[in-house]
């Protein structure tokens, strides 16, 4: 989208596209590059983390007094196109957009002063403990519980799909405190130390071929009563905060646009004669993706005028995920035969094996894989839809 | 860029959406309709719309407008689309309006805007010789003879073009039809020796005329703009156009959509509400979704035109073509939700089906409007 920026803005997005072309080293680059998912590697994400904090552009929309940086929607909106130009590696969402913003909201002093700065820092890295092999899509029928001893509460029960519980030393989770009628009520917000004894984690490889998620299994694990986010029971408060931050209030729209512009330079790789069917998805995707980026854009205006994005977050998780995956997928069909082979070894960073066929086929069809996620994760498409009719529309 | 309305344009949308409703609702529109009305509207409530500012929303106040501008503009169309009223506004605001503000000499400009903003003139743009949309294939011809032009040719689908006082005429003065060169602008008076307008209602009660020109003369002073040059106004002026059809359409969609979700929860079968059941309600959440789409574009367009950005001919396409998009799926869900009730003409569901259909083909349907921005964006 071409906005009509002041002096000033102009300034400031060539400051930030000069930052990324300096602060990227060759590897974070690589790194973004060969991204088969949403996510990067815990070593390069935090080394990208650090880059950030000492610029001071880490937290753009937490308060300034916590590191947030002030800008206005605009600036805002300028970084996420840069960054989406740039291509570095992702960032960990986990602390800093989804516990972050819960903890500004509903955690304590002492837990503000305490884990803000280590998730800015990196010295926490968090994972999500939501779902359970019983309770996916119906969360609320969550069966992993704490029962209070003392000051302490003792925790028993699996977790699963949890990303980079493999690497996190903490995690953020929902468990059952209490049974009341409501499957929602008795549910509490439970900060857990992953070191602790009686936490047991094993990756699951996905059909991507890739392990990035995780089954945590908790065994009389014994949690501070310190350690709890909002009220004993009332977690769900804290959850629903959090889930419209993960949901919506972002940018997904610059860097579905950079998507379809790397799909643009596959499709000119391609005999003419077979250019017109997939162009013409491509042209038919910019007008929903711009669509959408106008939408977020008024999203965000909404947000900064009411401070949450309430329910209509689940909209922009629908459009995001599904257009996304329209996206991945005309790039599975222009890479062709080229996506096909199995070769992680081409994509894994720091490696020497020569990919067969050219640089950007390789990880086409991994992330296209990993890609059919979006629409599960994060509440599934069908739970939004549900969110929708019943929150906005009222049936 | 601004995507949510300032304090002085909801104010107008409010007031827009109660006179709508009450003085101007989709029951007036049945009544013209049955009542096979000669005019397709009501002179009274449009003067009263002439009162409310709404006719010369986007002149300036130099020539008696109130200059409020486009999102305030759009804002009433939204509300008119959304009530299907019927009125002069679109065709003599925005498309003929425009084209004295573009192109109109200073002459022309005092003697006209003034009118327009006081409802006392009103314009229809004859543009269309073929069913499809066509910016520049207009072949009717204007032939020089001394300081006078002769007009000779056909228009079709001419919106409002059946009781306008003056047509905005797009002629060939050189070239062919099709090219971009050689087009000139001409206002004719509706009645002038030689127009014979036929009236054409459209199938959503929308009026329009056929017109036909057997060798009208007009004076020197009749020239809009430069001869063969056209299309320079033309091309913003049929932007503003897709941009306030958009708007239109927009509320035409909020109020089909409304409709089916009042539908929904009040239509029992099984012992329920046919809103509980999910296969319902994920369709009414995927058009909300839609819908939400629609309404960034328009609004975005909408400021676009009032700040004049070098955007604004990929945002009225775009604007156009999602909001067409969207219309198009929440018209026939509407119409689907609403079973066999929706089926008959007694209910008004049926109207807004319709209704979308013709604001679809206006300026250019949605296949044209994705070519056009994805040309617009150099792909």
């Amino acid at each position: 989208m071409k906005l009509a920026f002041t002096r000033e803005e102009e300034a400031f997005r060539d400051e930030v596209r000069e930052f990324f072309a300096t602060a990227l080293t060759d590897e974070l680059r690589q790194a973004g590059r060969l991204m088969t998912s949403v996510y990067s590697d815990k070593d390069v994400a935090l080394a990208w983390q650090k880059i950030l904090l000492e610029k001071g552009w880490l937290v753009p929309s937490w308060p300034q007094e916590h590191g947030g940086t002030g800008w206005s929607l605009t600036q805002r909106y300028i970084f996420a196109c840069e960054r989406a130009r740039a291509r570095p590696p992702a960032l960990s969402p986990m602390g800093l957009s989804m516990l972050g913003p819960a903890l500004l909201g509903h955690g304590t002093q002492a837990q503000k002063d305490h884990y803000l700065p280590r998730i800015l820092s990196g010295e926490d890295f968090w994972c999500q403990g939501y779902s359970e092999p019983q309770a996916g899509s119906d969360l609320a029928a969550l069966q992993c519980h704490a029962v209070r001893d003392g000051e302490y509460y003792v925790l028993n029960g699996t977790k699963i799909w949890t990303t980079h519980a493999h690497y996190a030393n903490r995690m953020f989770c929902l468990v059952r405190t209490g049974r009341f009628e409501r499957p929602q009520q008795g549910v509490s917000f439970l900060l857990v130390n992953m070191e602790d004894p009686g936490v047991r984690c094993e990756p699951i490889r996905f059909v991507s071929g890739c392990a990035t998620q995780c089954t945590v299994y908790f065994d009389n694990v014994r949690v501070p009563v310190t350690e709890i986010v909002g009220k004993e029971n009332e977690g769900w408060t804290v959850t629903k905060y959090l889930l419209e931050f993960e949901r919506g209030g972002g940018a997904a729209a610059p860097g579905l646009l950079e998507a379809i512009g790397n799909a643009r330079d596959l499709l000119a790789a391609l005999p003419e004669a077979d250019r017109a069917a997939p162009a013409r998805r491509l042209n038919d995707l910019e007008v929903q993706v711009h669509s959408l980026e106008l939408t977020e854009l008024r999203t965000l205006a909404e947000t900064e005028r009411t401070g949450s994005p309430g329910p209509a977050s689940s909209m922009l998780k629908i459009q995001g995920s599904e257009l996304s995956q329209a996206i991945s997928e005309v790039a599975v069909e222009l890479v062709s035969l080229y996506g096909m082979p199995f070769q992680p070894d081409a994509y894994r960073l720091g490696s020497n094996v020569a990919p067969i066929g050219p640089q950007e086929a390789v990880t086409a069809v991994p992330f296209y894989l990993n890609n059919r996620a979006a629409s599960i994760y994060a509440g599934s498409n069908e739970i939004q839809r549900n969110i929708i009719s019943k929150a906005v529309l009222g049936l | 860029m601004a995507l949510v309305l300032n304090e002085d344009q909801a104010l107008i949308k409010d007031t827009a959406r109660e006179f709508c409703a009450s003085r101007a609702p989709v029951s007036q529109l049945r009544k013209l309709r049955d009542e096979r009305d000669p005019l397709g509207y009501d002179p009274e409530t449009w003067k009263q719309m002439a009162e409310l500012g709404w006719a010369g929303i986007v002149i300036s106040e130099a020539h008696g407008g109130t200059a409020f501008g486009w999102m305030a503009l759009g804002s009433v169309l939204e509300e008119q689309g959304r009530q299907l009223t019927a009125s002069p506004l679109f065709a003599t605001a925005v498309l003929g309006g425009s084209a004295i503000m573009l192109a109109g000499s200073e002459a022309q400009q005092a003697e006209l805007l003034s009118q327009i903003a006081a409802g006392e003139l009103t314009l229809a743009l004859a543009l269309e010789e073929s069913p499809l949309h066509s910016p520049f294939g207009s072949a009717l011809a204007a032939e020089k003879q001394g300081e006078e032009w002769v007009l000779r040719g056909s228009k079709q689908f001419v919106l409002d073009g059946h009781s306008a006082d003056r047509l905005v005429v797009v002629a060939r003065t050189s070239g062919s039809a099709g090219d971009r060169e050689g087009l000139s602008l001409f206002l004719v008076p509706g009645d002038a020796k030689g127009v014979t307008r036929t009236r054409t209602i459209m199938v959503d009660s929308r009026n329009a005329a056929h017109v036909e020109f057997d060798a009208v003369t007009v004076g020197a002073d009749s020239l809009l703009g430069k001869v063969d040059q056209g299309a320079d106004v033309l091309e913003p002026l049929l932007d503003r156009a897709r941009v306030c059809m958009a708007a239109e359409m927009l509320g035409t969609m909020d109020e089909a959509f409304e409709r089916t979700l009042a539908y929904l929860r009040e239509r029992k079968q099984f012992g329920v509400v046919i809103g509980s059941f999910q296969a319902l309600k994920h369709r009414a959440a995927d058009m909300f979704t839609e819908i939400e789409l629609a309404r960034s574009t328009v609004l975005d367009a909408l400021s676009a035109l009032d700040e004049d950005r070098e955007d604004v001919p990929m945002l009225a396409a775009l604007a156009k073509a999602k909001v067409g998009e969207a219309l198009h799926t929440v018209s026939l869900e509407a119409l689907q939700m609403h079973g066999g009730v929706g089926m008959t003409d007694e209910f008004d569901i049926g109207l807004f089906l319709k209704r979308a259909r013709v604001q679809e083909q206006a300026f250019g349907g949605r296949a044209f409007q994705r070519e056009r921005y994805a040309t617009l964006a150099g792909f």
